[in-house]
């Protein structure tokens, strides 16, 4: 069973070609790392597959279900979280409010809903416990370090039980210390059965992680392969096109 | 720290945790004097002292319960614009709205309308007017700035034609029932001081304890992020603009009685006192920040500072300096101290 399989996934604008026929599997708790030059059409892949932009042609399955989107909301239900490269993370709010934004738990006090603190902070605690993090729910994200904002980032990503997580860019602007952390945190989901799709211009970070790589080049998918079987100097031909197909 | 110092610490404290927990809730007093709401407060305080002292007017009944009357005014109004701060956004029509919504319930009441048509009408002239803004900036994407500066020109125009800019002072059947809500006082209190103190109770616990507060400030923190985590930002938006004009309309309503009469220019510039309140309480005009309890306090230090200017016998042309700079002061100081914090 594979978490996500794309079939034959295009996406025009108009007259242009961002993505052709592009067809893709990931298994459960499998690491893919996303590659290709600037307009390759990586993003482009990841918003088909996160509910931002409808395929013009092609078909999405999840856990050999077949999925339509129309919203980001829908991706969202069928088990899909992204992480995007700006983190979409309010700096002016807790740790655990980023957790739980736009999905507060409350509780009932007579006819009106109140927000439940104590819950959120004790659930949002217990899962940067399991990312092994540092991060402390009441904190404000806007005191914390870049690798602490990632993990309240995939805390969200778990809170939702996702199956499928998309990261965007993680590392581009963080520390060595922090790509470190990063990592981790993508270990753990993978370690966790969550399928990653990790999106990066930063081949030792991409070869650390992935089990595979997959190579985007102007629209078409030119590889798909174990990253044991392939190496930097060969998808660098991949992404500039020196190499046609591997 | 020394190595002593270390083992020392080491007893006391369980769990780094603990000690970070520790650190973190500081004593009362160090919390408190972190917060521009104290400094304000103190501001306010230290101001009524010195008034008590220097004259024999200040600190007289009538005086305090004119000055009170005032400030519940602008607090009222600071209330629904810190939320409108907060959430990125700014409402320049508010002062324009208090006139429509007095002129509003005037004229119907002076046809001979009871007052319980009179003032849902006033009120829902004034959601009108808000879902106007919030409708044209969250869905047509307009800048707030500019939509709520032509609702500032539009709705005092609307009072203008509403009364053929003529001062309404008869209020038909129910003429005395409508001066008594806005004039009169209960158990010794103003009755807007009373409104003003529900409101910011109100308004204070909406932005702590419900869904509607959070998203409002995560709104205003980070507009993106909060609409990838599936907020409904642009309801949200609407909302945030009909609740800014929800308390000039009541504000309105409350300047009729107790000033007995109406004429097109009340509220006029009222929107720059608000703003200042607003900010000197804390309201960040970056979006993201604010209290109601903020709103208050700013309000009351704009009032006695005014106060205060009259009773010294300091011409009222240096009232709109005041203000001015005070706006600018707050805003300074909020920069300073993102600047400490950053650097």
């Amino acid at each position: 069973m594979s978490a996500l399989r794309l079939e034959g996934v295009s996406k025009h604008f108009g007259a242009i070609h961002a993505l052709s026929d592009v067809s893709l599997s990931i298994e459960p708790g499998e690491v893919i790392g996303l590659m290709g030059d600037n307009g390759a059409g990586k993003s482009t892949l990841v918003k088909v597959i996160a509910g931002n932009f409808a395929p013009s042609a092609g078909e999405i399955f999840i856990s050999d279900t077949r999925v339509e989107f129309h919203k980001p909301l829908d991706a969202q239900r069928a088990g899909i979280e992204v992480v995007y490269q700006d983190l979409a993370i309010c700096d002016n709010l807790s740790a655990a409010a980023n957790v739980f934004l736009g999905r507060e738990l409350t509780r009932r006090i007579g006819p009106i809903q109140i927000l439940d603190y104590a819950r959120m902070r004790i659930r949002a605690g217990e899962l940067f416990a399991r990312l092994k993090s540092e991060t402390r729910p009441r904190d404000l994200v806007k005191r914390m370090s870049g690798g602490q904002r990632q993990a309240v980032a995939i805390a969200r990503a778990l809170l939702s039980d996702a199956k499928i997580v998309l990261m965007d860019e993680p590392t581009a602007a963080i520390s060595v210390r922090q790509v470190a952390e990063v990592l981790n945190l993508i270990r753990y989901l993978s370690d966790h059965g969550i399928a990653v799709v990790l999106v990066s211009h930063r081949m030792p970070d991409v070869f650390q992680v992935a089990d595979r790589i997959a190579v985007l080049r102007r629209g078409r998918l030119v590889a798909s392969k174990r990253a044991a079987d392939s190496s930097p100097e060969e998808v660098t031909g991949l992404i500039t096109g020196a190499i046609e197909f591997a | 720290m020394s190595d002593q110092g270390k083992r020392n610490s080491v007893p006391t404290a369980h769990s780094l945790a603990e000690v970070i927990d520790q650190s973190e809730h500081r004593g009362l007093l160090s919390r408190l004097t972190s917060q521009q709401t104290f400094w304000v407060f103190m501001a306010a305080m230290l101001a009524c002292l010195a008034l008590s002292l220097l004259t024999d007017t200040f600190a007289t009944e009538r005086n305090l319960f004119n000055v009170s009357r005032n400030f519940a005014f602008v607090a009222i109004i600071a209330l629904g614009m810190t939320a409108v701060i907060a959430s990125g956004g700014i409402d320049l029509s508010v002062g324009s709205t208090v006139v429509l919504s007095s002129m509003t319930v005037a004229v119907l009441m002076s046809a001979g309308m009871p007052f319980w048509i009179g003032i849902p009408a006033a009120l829902g002239v004034a959601i009108l007017l808000g879902a106007v803004n919030g409708i044209l900036i969250a869905y047509a994407g307009m800048p707030p700035f500019v939509v709520t500066l032509g609702m500032l020109s539009v709705a005092r125009s609307l009072a203008m034609v509403l009364s053929n800019n003529k001062m309404i002072y008869q209020f038909g059947p129910d003429h005395d029932l409508l001066l008594a809500l806005g004039g009169g006082s209960t158990m010794g209190l103003p009755n807007p001081l009373i409104v003003m103190a529900l409101l910011a109770g109100v308004t204070g616990f909406i932005f702590k304890w419900t869904r509607w507060g959070q998203h409002l400030f995560a709104m205003g923190g980070n507009e993106n992020a909060a609409k990838l985590t599936g907020i409904p930002v642009r309801q949200l938006k609407v909302s945030v603009y009909v609740f800014s004009a929800l308390t000039a309309g009541i504000t309105g309503v409350l300047e009729v009685g107790w000033l007995g009469g109406v004429t097109t220019n009340l509220g006029q510039g009222m929107e720059l006192s608000v703003i200042a309140a607003a900010v000197i309480g804390g309201a960040n005009l970056a979006g993201g920040v604010g209290t109601a309890f903020g709103a208050v306090v700013g309000a009351l230090l704009i009032e006695v500072i005014r106060n205060s200017l009259i009773l010294l016998g300091i011409s009222t042309f240096w009232q709109g300096a005041f203000v001015g700079s005070f706006i600018v002061i707050a805003v300074a100081f909020d920069r300073f101290r993102s600047i400490r914090q950053q650097g």
